[in-house]
């Protein structure tokens, strides 16, 4: 069991999202970074989605109420258990009574959100087919809200014997995507995109755009060069999916992330591609980012490619875990 | 305000790769959302599709993982649409008493400012139809509604609002609708109303379904 001890509101209960009640008006929810949640769940052998604790603001404190495996994924933010400082993306044995510390994210690829996986996931029961926590609704992860000062949660399978202390390069730096130093992120053109200025549409590639701090897992509001629309765009309401970038009429992007509602009116210029939201999802507040056009075959092969790191990590993993104890590093 | 009034041939675009959107041709009509309705039946069965989900007009498919072509889904989802029997639903018909503008309201002065009407008249033909569900979307348990008169069409918000309560009645575009749970919103609120829509122990979730009616009783205007 693990206990709450810090303050900070906005760390949730995630898996990897509510897939299938679209239509009753339930947006996904899940990871902001599926990848790393996914790897994390690897590393202690769980199944890719079970549920692990999405955490975005720092320093972030809990106990350890009994003897408990557990993996750091996302964002390095310095843990330290008790007073040993931890490896990011490895996996730890914790004792009871000792104190997990997450500091300031930090590294050279500064990320934004830590992920924190138990053995068989975070005990919360499944609503609608997920764990995730649908704030808007309040429903699902830990009683439907963001977690705090506290509240104690239960791993799934706590008592189960993990094999811990190996890790991973994470995929920041095994699947780089940089334009000039600044994370790059693929886009497929949406319905919308020629309803807009040429110029427009050459600055939307050429630019650097900032995520601004009116973001969050509902939403990215981004700052650069407006885009002009050809003539004002009023939609009918339609279904809209996580990397949906809609422009309003202030001509400034918004990306939908995570907790984005299930549809939408205003223009689509294009959507971030499903291989790339958890890159999306890690950049920090205040950072900037570039956009790359890309088309359909690409986006299937870049989900392809995606699943193949998991694969290669699920293999170690699969190695680690098999080898004699003591083998282990 | 430019209405889109899509071309004489159904649309297709990508989301990504995560969901594709159908868009019908013609006017937003009830006659058009039955077609639709039909068709999410229909492509919900089909196996690359995760769900099948209406909107306005329109049907998003997302998928289960995305085909790594396209063209064979988009001839069965243009020949399902050429082929398909309306669907008709005569479902329940849900009262929602609504305040009108004041505290509860706080965009009817654009609605006015747009429209050029008074509160009054904005009210009377708000209060006026018969809504029916064409579909549900949003945030859990939200309803679109059709039939709204045009004269108080009223284009979305520059910026979103960042929150608005649960039981607001705004108009965004050329419909309207009831939020079920405060959160972020892009529509103009012009009252508010009472009303349970989710609950996510129950199957289904949603109170109301396509094709249920709502009427919004006016229980008071404030200044």
């Amino acid at each position: 069991m693990i206990e709450i001890l810090s303050n900070v509101a906005l760390a949730t209960v995630q898996d990897l999202g509510r897939l299938g009640s679209l239509r009753f008006g339930v947006g996904t929810a899940g990871a902001m970074d599926d990848l790393a949640l996914a790897a994390g769940n690897l590393l202690l052998g769980n199944e890719a989605g079970a549920a692990g604790i999405e955490i975005p603001v720092f320093p972030f404190k809990l106990r350890f109420t009994a003897d408990c495996a557990f993996a750091l994924t996302g964002a390095d933010c310095g843990a330290r258990l008790d007073a040993t400082p931890l490896l990011p993306w490895w996996s730890h044995q914790a004792r009871a009574g000792q104190v997990l510390t997450l500091g300031l994210p930090q590294g050279a690829q500064r990320a934004s959100r830590a992920l924190l996986c138990l053995p068989g996931g975070v005990d919360v029961p499944e609503v609608l087919g997920s764990r995730s926590t649908q704030l808007r609704g309040a429903f699902g992860g830990h009683e439907g809200r963001a977690l705090r000062k506290g509240d104690v949660l239960r791993a799934a399978e706590a008592q189960r014997a993990c094999r811990t202390g190996f890790g991973l390069v994470p995929p920041a730096f095994a699947l780089p995507q940089e334009i000039g130093g600044l994370v790059a992120l693929r886009v497929l053109p949406g319905a919308e995109y020629l309803g807009f200025e040429a110029a427009s549409r050459d600055a939307f590639w050429a630019g650097e755009w900032r995520i601004t701090a009116q973001s969050d897992r509902y939403g990215y509001r981004l700052a650069g060069e407006a885009l002009q629309p050809v003539a004002p765009m009023e939609l009918r309401s339609h279904g809209i999916v996580p990397g949906v970038i809609q422009v309003p009429h202030s001509g400034q992007p918004i990306i939908q992330m995570r907790d984005a509602q299930p549809s939408g009116g205003y223009p689509k210029f294009g959507t971030v591609i499903e291989a790339d939201l958890w890159r999306l999802g890690q950049a920090p507040i205040g950072s900037r980012i570039r956009f790359i056009e890309t088309h359909w075959d690409e986006a299937v092969a870049a989900l392809e490619q995606k699943e193949a790191w998991l694969a290669k990590v699920a293999r170690m993993v699969a190695l680690r875990r098999s080898a004699p104890m003591g083998a282990a590093a | 305000m430019t209405a889109s009034t899509p071309g004489p041939v159904p649309t297709l675009s990508l989301l990504g790769t995560t969901a594709l959107l159908f868009e019908a041709p013609g006017a937003m009509e009830l006659h058009s959302q039955q077609r639709i309705w039909a068709l999410a039946q229909e492509a919900a069965g089909w196996p690359e599709v995760r769900e099948a989900v209406p909107g306005m007009n329109n049907l998003m498919l997302s998928f289960v993982r995305p085909p790594r072509t396209l063209d064979a889904l988009k001839a069965r989802l243009e020949a399902a649409w050429e082929a398909v029997t309306p669907l008709t639903r005569e479902g329940r018909v849900v009262e929602l008493p609504v305040i009108y503008g004041g505290a509860g309201g706080p965009h009817m002065a654009d609605v006015v400012a747009h429209t050029g009407l008074s509160v009054e008249n904005i009210v009377e033909l708000h209060s006026a139809p018969l809504y029916p569900v064409y579909a549900l979307g949003s945030h859990p348990g939200y309803c679109y509604l059709g039939g709204m008169d045009p004269r108080i069409a009223t284009p979305r918000r520059k910026v979103p609002v960042l929150s608005i309560p649960g039981g607001a009645v705004s108009i965004g575009g050329a419909q309207t609708g009831v939020s079920a749970s405060a959160g972020p919103s892009g529509w103009n609120t012009i009252g508010t109303t009472t009303m349970a829509f989710f609950d996510p122990a129950r199957n289904p979730p949603a109170t109301l379904q396509p094709g249920d009616r709502i009427r919004f009783l006016v229980e008071g205007i404030e200044a």
